[in-house]
């Protein structure tokens, strides 16, 4: 499709006024037509009819006089020269024809090449006399007659009507006496009424499109500021109505309409109402909880701290106490902080810092974790800095629990967390080689408190919250974070932030699906381009593995 | 970890809390670590128990019937430049910075570990010592032993925060100090903290130092960096 079509295709189908106003243009265009047509045939029928009937009896009257005058001249004592009288009758005749004349007479021989004398009347022309006419005389014997153009001497010619019909001329042999009757007249009559049908026509086509603009316009518009209103309070300007005017079905549909609304923003006021006082609650139990845990966190601790002063079973009991209150307060503060995000009330400290460093720093403190789980963790940093704009905290907090994460499911097998940017984002994958996700497992790892196997026992402590917050961090960044597993061979999670927040973003600089398992079909759907897949540059920066605590 | 209850004080410790179990729980524990602790459990108090027992920290509820925590601190800030390390319920940024703005040095979040309170309190309260009995930055004179700052001989009253901050800075002239780093030097943390306590202290020094805030000379900010001692 060319684009000015494509433009036009657009315009019709986005404008119901456009569409009704040229639909109604359309029809009325064929009703007209068809009307102007009839009227045309009917006037120039009648016209024709009445014409004819007068031509022909024009005619015979004609005959009957040249019969006349053939016979006087033959009852004359001395007979007339045959081009005398021949002259005679054409004469005879042509004073009949008033002035203005209204028609001429063409006297020819019957059979061609007689040499007999022909005469005709001013300037006409034998040709306008045709064979066909001609012949339909010998034929019937009878007046025959046809359209056709009068032609004069002088090149003219005009449509006319052609009446002929044998004459015998006693001394002299075959005649047809032809009478043309020039239609100049009804032409003109024709040609005024064509015009008229025509101007009618046209001035009514365009007086329907305007009203039919008018009246499309009349409904459209409150259609329209429908639309509008709508578009409006979608945007959350709940307090949006439209204005009623009168009674009927359009001012039906605006009261409708506001009632909607008003119904709409009523809800919506008490399911914020009802959010803000959940928030507040969840705040509130939080900060009540908060008093008294301090003071069980301290007596705990001192206890744990005395612990080789107990018997063996209250000394467990005091570690076990320290570890939980440790757990409780992890999920307290995990619980606090989805409500933040629920409530929508979770805000960034962005700042200008090195997201390579960060994945450094992470991995230095994650150590100790790892060392435990046996697990080598590689750092490949595919620049030298990775500036972004960014809060670090939640940053930290996706990292730290990525990693926590990968170390916990790695199996001993190691972990290799890898950062990028492009012009536009900044990427971290953690790539474990452990378990793996089952398929459909990956869309299910950011859902709050789910677990890969229930029945599996919880090794290390985690809320389950951990990647449910890593996932609104980086959302709230408007980034992504993806996770890709196959059973038996590891997973990788993605983490993509723009470079500053919130801005836009299209690929990201490291492909989620690690390369030699990338499937075409799966390549596709998560948007992988199998020509960019990053390769670490020979002068990737590579941390030293490390094998000991450092 | 214990200390004989005998030894010499660490110091005296306000302790301004209405709930009297929280109250209890941590006169024991600064009593274990060396401090000897003072009660009270009433915000409307808190000023007159201040001046009777002029303590060498106080730790202050941030929550308190009679008088908030944050107009206690106002008032004994008016007064005294004696360290005071907030208890809040909210880590959210509204109250920590309102509590760092009205004067308090430092925070802890309930719920807080007890060791993680100690440090903090410990660093408060430790007397500055090292090397160089005095420093400079420019016409900034530092006194370390006599805990006097004097610009171009006009002394110049900080908190002991402050003085510690200026004293962390002046110590390495012209040496880079990130917000992390300052965390540890001057507050005593041991992991990553809320940066925002360095970026408030720093606006409240330079407010007391610094001819014109606005254009620091003595107490400069390195973009995406930290902070460092002038002159540049």
């Amino acid at each position: 499709m060319t684009p000015p079509f494509r433009w036009m295709l657009r315009r019709w189908r986005g404008s119901l006024l456009l569409r009704i106003t040229t639909l109604t243009l359309a029809s009325s265009l064929i009703v007209l037509a068809v009307l102007g047509l009839t009227l045309l045939s009917k006037v120039s029928t009648g016209l024709m009819d009445t014409k004819e009937q007068a031509s022909l009896s024009t005619a015979s009257a004609g005959q009957i006089e040249a019969e006349r005058v053939i016979e006087a001249s033959a009852a004359a004592p001395t007979a007339p020269s045959p081009s005398r009288l021949v002259d005679a009758v054409v004469a005879d005749l042509a004073s009949r024809s008033g002035s203005p004349e209204q028609f001429d007479v063409l006297l020819l021989s019957a059979v061609p090449g007689q040499l007999l004398p022909e005469r005709g009347t001013n300037l006409v022309s034998t040709t306008s006399v045709t064979a066909d006419l001609r012949r339909a005389i010998a034929e019937t014997g009878q007046q025959s007659w046809m359209y056709g153009p009068i032609n004069y001497i002088n090149g003219t010619s005009v449509p006319g009507l052609i009446v002929g019909a044998p004459l015998q001329v006693p001394a002299l042999g075959k005649y047809d006496l032809y009478y043309l009757f020039p239609l100049t007249q009804e032409q003109q009559t024709l040609d005024l009424v064509r015009g008229a049908v025509l101007l009618t026509g046209v001035l009514l086509l365009v007086l329907l499109g305007a009203i039919a603009r008018i009246i499309t316009r009349l409904v459209v518009n409150p259609v329209r500021a429908a639309a509008r209103t709508a578009a409006l309070l979608a945007e959350g300007q709940l307090s949006e109505r439209m204005e009623v005017r009168g009674e009927d079905e359009l001012a039906q549909l605006a009261t409708t309409f506001n009632d909607m609304a008003a119904s709409l923003q009523e809800q919506i006021k008490q399911l914020e109402e009802l959010s803000r006082v959940q928030q507040r609650f969840v705040a509130d139990v939080s900060h009540e909880l908060r008093t008294p845990l301090t003071t069980i966190r301290m007596a705990a601790d001192l206890m744990f701290e005395h612990r080789e002063e107990f018997d063996s079973a209250t000394a467990r009991a005091a570690e076990l106490l320290q570890n939980q209150l440790d757990r409780f307060e992890e999920l307290l503060v995990d619980l606090l902080e989805i409500s933040r995000f629920d409530a929508g009330v979770a805000v960034l400290d962005a700042e200008s810092w090195d997201l390579g460093e960060l994945v450094q720093r992470s991995v230095e403190i994650a150590q100790p974790l790892a060392d435990r789980a046996g697990a080598e963790v590689d750092v490949v940093l595919m620049s030298e800095t990775s500036m972004v704009t960014a809060d670090r905290r939640r940053i930290y907090r996706i990292v730290r629990n990525l990693l926590e994460n990968a170390i916990e499911h790695c199996e001993g097998k190691g972990v290799v967390i890898t950062v990028a940017v492009n012009d536009e984002a900044a990427a971290v994958t953690v790539r474990d080689f452990g378990v793996g996700l089952r398929p459909g497992e990956a869309s299910l790892v950011f859902n709050r408190f789910w677990r890969a196997d229930a029945a599996r026992a919880r090794t290390s402590g985690g809320t389950g919250l951990g990647l449910s917050i890593a996932f609104e961090d980086a959302r709230l960044h408007g980034g992504w974070l993806e996770a890709w597993g196959e059973p038996g061979q590891g997973s990788c999670f993605r983490m993509t932030l723009p470079l500053h927040p919130r801005e836009p973003f299209t690929s990201s600089p490291l492909p989620l699906v690690p390369v030699g398992f990338v499937e075409i079909e799966t390549a596709v759907r998560s948007g992988v381009h199998l020509d960019v897949l990053p390769q670490p540059p020979a002068d990737a920066f590579r941390l030293p593995p490390r094998s000991g605590r450092t | 970890m214990s200390h004989p209850p005998e030894s010499a004080s660490l110091g005296k410790v306000l302790v301004v809390d209405d709930d009297e179990a929280l109250s209890e729980m941590l006169g024991i524990v600064l009593r274990q670590e060396g401090f000897t602790p003072e009660f009270c459990n009433d915000g409307a108090k808190a000023l007159a128990m201040f001046h009777e027992t002029k303590p060498d920290v106080v730790l202050l509820d941030v929550m308190l019937p009679g008088m908030s925590g944050i107009e206690i601190c106002r008032a004994i800030r008016q007064e005294s430049g004696v360290p005071i390390v907030m208890l809040t319920a909210r880590s959210d940024t509204v109250d920590v910075v309102v509590g760092l703005e009205s004067g308090a040095d430092d925070y802890v979040v309930k719920p807080f570990k007890p060791k993680e309170l100690i440090a903090r309190l410990r660093v408060r309260v430790r007397s500055v010592d090292g090397p160089s009995p005095s420093l400079s930055i420019g016409d900034l004179r530092i006194d370390i032993t006599a805990h006097k700052v004097t610009r171009a001989g006009e002394l110049l009253s900080l908190t002991p925060l402050e003085f510690d901050l200026l004293v962390c800075l002046a110590r390495r002239p012209g040496e880079v100090f990130s917000r992390q780093a300052l965390l540890h030097e001057v507050w005593g943390y041991q992991h990553a903290a809320d940066t925002r306590l360095v970026n408030v202290h720093v606006q409240r020094l330079r407010s007391k130092v610094e001819r014109d805030p606005e254009s620091p000379e003595y107490v400069l900010t390195v973009r995406g960096v930290g902070y460092k001692a002038g002159p540049a």
